[in-house]
């Protein structure tokens, strides 16, 4: 399918975007909290299909889970093929990685259109709960 | 560089490639639609057709006084909206055209949005328009509905920032969770979608999908969502209208 291939050329292009991890623009270091994240806690929210929303697009190690979406990569193997930093950009803002990118900006409030009102001004996940995804995504490591 | 702009500017649907939801349904769900004494829908067109023939309003007229017998009169008509309507200078929908006979020929109150009686109306009228291939006709009034629909269709908005387009033209096929993403085209409208456990017009669906990217959706009967939905029509020529279609 056009569609697969298209979604790997764009995946790969950023992972060689980023070759040595320490690229100051393909990471977030630092965490937003200052203190590290609940593995367990992120990984509720991860298969919480109204918070992480993940599993809409995404499979992953979550065996007790039915209906994952299958519109980007498995995130088994995640926490190997990227740093912590990387992860967390990824989370808080993958249009930074990709412009094309569906994956939403989770922690994101600006340059969005028509917003419910519900929504308005808020990321779809705070900073606490970036740090918990974070945390339990670098768990991901088979 | 190259596979990227091609994600990015992944476009149209090319002619041959394109699929009602029909097509993507399961099996059984396929054959509640196919079969009419097991489709839920055609309640709502039976409802319609005894509606079409009640004499209602100030006038005391029934559709059928005007336009006869609905096999003839409404063979096809679905297929052609939203239409133009001279007089409001915008595009209706099947739903308002039906408001404008009840309230200017028969002198009663517009029927609300998802109201059963107009869902049953629109159910009877469109089912006369079954197997007709859609035929939007655009000319120099119509193309700047047009345009604004399609600008709409490929707008990132909501809280999630997808546009229609992302999910529609670039991962049909594919799973969003346990749903199979269909191309948006809209042949079956009214639907009776399996998880509403009801009848619903095109403009319900359209609001699931905005409230399901986290968008402010747009008031029943509101200009965007008759562009959006002239668009999604156009985009669909050539296809046959299924009402009533039967949907997850
Ligand atoms: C609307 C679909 C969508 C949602 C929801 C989504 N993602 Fe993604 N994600 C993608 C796509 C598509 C990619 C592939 C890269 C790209 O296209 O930008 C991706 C890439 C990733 C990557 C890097 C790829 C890899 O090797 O694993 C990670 C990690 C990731 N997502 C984690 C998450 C997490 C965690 C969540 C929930 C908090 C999430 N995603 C929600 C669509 C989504
Ligand atoms: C008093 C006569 C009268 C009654 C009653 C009436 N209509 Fe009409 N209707 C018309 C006329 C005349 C037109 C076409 C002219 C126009 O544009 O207004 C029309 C147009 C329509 C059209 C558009 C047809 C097309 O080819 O685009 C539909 C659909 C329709 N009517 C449905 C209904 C329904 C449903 C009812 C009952 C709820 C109804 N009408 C009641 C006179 C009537
Ligand atoms: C995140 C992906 C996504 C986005 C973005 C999205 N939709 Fe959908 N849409 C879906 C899914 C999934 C379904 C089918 C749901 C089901 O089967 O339960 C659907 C169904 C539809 C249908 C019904 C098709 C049929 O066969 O009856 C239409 C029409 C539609 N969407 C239009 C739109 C429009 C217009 C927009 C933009 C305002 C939009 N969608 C945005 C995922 C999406």
């Amino acid at each position: 399918m056009r569609f697969a291939v298209a979604f790997v050329a764009a995946c790969c292009a950023a992972g060689a975007a980023s070759g040595g991890g320490a690229n100051a623009q393909d990471s977030i270091p630092a965490s937003l909290t200052g203190a590290k994240g609940d593995p367990a806690r992120g990984r509720a929210i991860v298969t919480n299909r109204q918070l992480g929303l993940c599993l809409l697009c995404h499979s992953g190690p979550f065996p007790e889970e039915r209906f994952q979406g299958n519109l980007a990569p498995d995130l088994a193997g995640a926490g190997k093929r990227w740093s912590e930093g990387q992860l967390r950009l990824r989370i808080v803002d993958s249009s930074r990685v990709n412009p094309a990118t569906i994956m939403p900006s989770y922690h994101r409030t600006d340059g969005f259109t028509r917003v419910a009102p519900a929504w308005r001004g808020k990321p779809v996940l705070t900073a606490d709960q970036i740090e918990d995804v974070v945390a339990f995504l670098t768990t991901l490591r088979d | 560089m190259v596979a990227l702009a091609g994600a990015s500017f992944a476009g149209e649907i090319p002619q041959a490639e394109r699929r009602s939801g029909y097509e993507l349904m399961s099996r059984e769900t396929r054959a509640m639609q196919d079969d009419d004494t097991a489709n839920p829908g055609m309640l709502a067109v039976l409802e319609g057709s005894a509606l079409w023939a009640r004499k209602t309003g100030a006038g005391g007229r029934a559709c059928a006084d005007c336009h006869g017998d609905a096999r003839a009169s409404m063979k096809g008509v679905a297929a052609r909206y939203p239409a133009y309507d001279a007089t409001l200078k915008r595009p209706v929908n099947l739903e308002q055209r039906i408001n404008l006979c009840r309230t200017e020929r028969q002198q009663s109150p517009a029927l609300a949005y998802e109201s059963r009686e107009l869902l049953a109306l629109t159910a009877y009228v469109a089912r006369q328009a079954r197997g007709v291939p859609i035929d939007i006709p655009v000319d120099a009034r119509t193309q700047p509905f047009l345009d604004r629909g399609r600008a709409a269709f490929y707008r990132r908005q909501g809280q999630l920032n997808l546009a229609c387009s992302q999910c529609h033209d670039d991962n049909w096929g594919r799973r969003l969770a346990g749903n199979t993403i269909p191309q948006a085209h809209p042949t079956g409208y009214p639907v009776y979608r399996l998880e509403w456990q009801s009848l619903g017009s095109l403009q319900r669906r359209l609001r699931n999908c905005l409230v399901g990217i986290r968008a402010e959706p747009y008031e029943y009967g509101a200009p965007e969502m008759v562009e959006l939905e002239l668009f999604l029509m156009w985009r669909a020529r050539g296809m046959a209208i299924e009402t009533p279609g039967v949907r997850p």
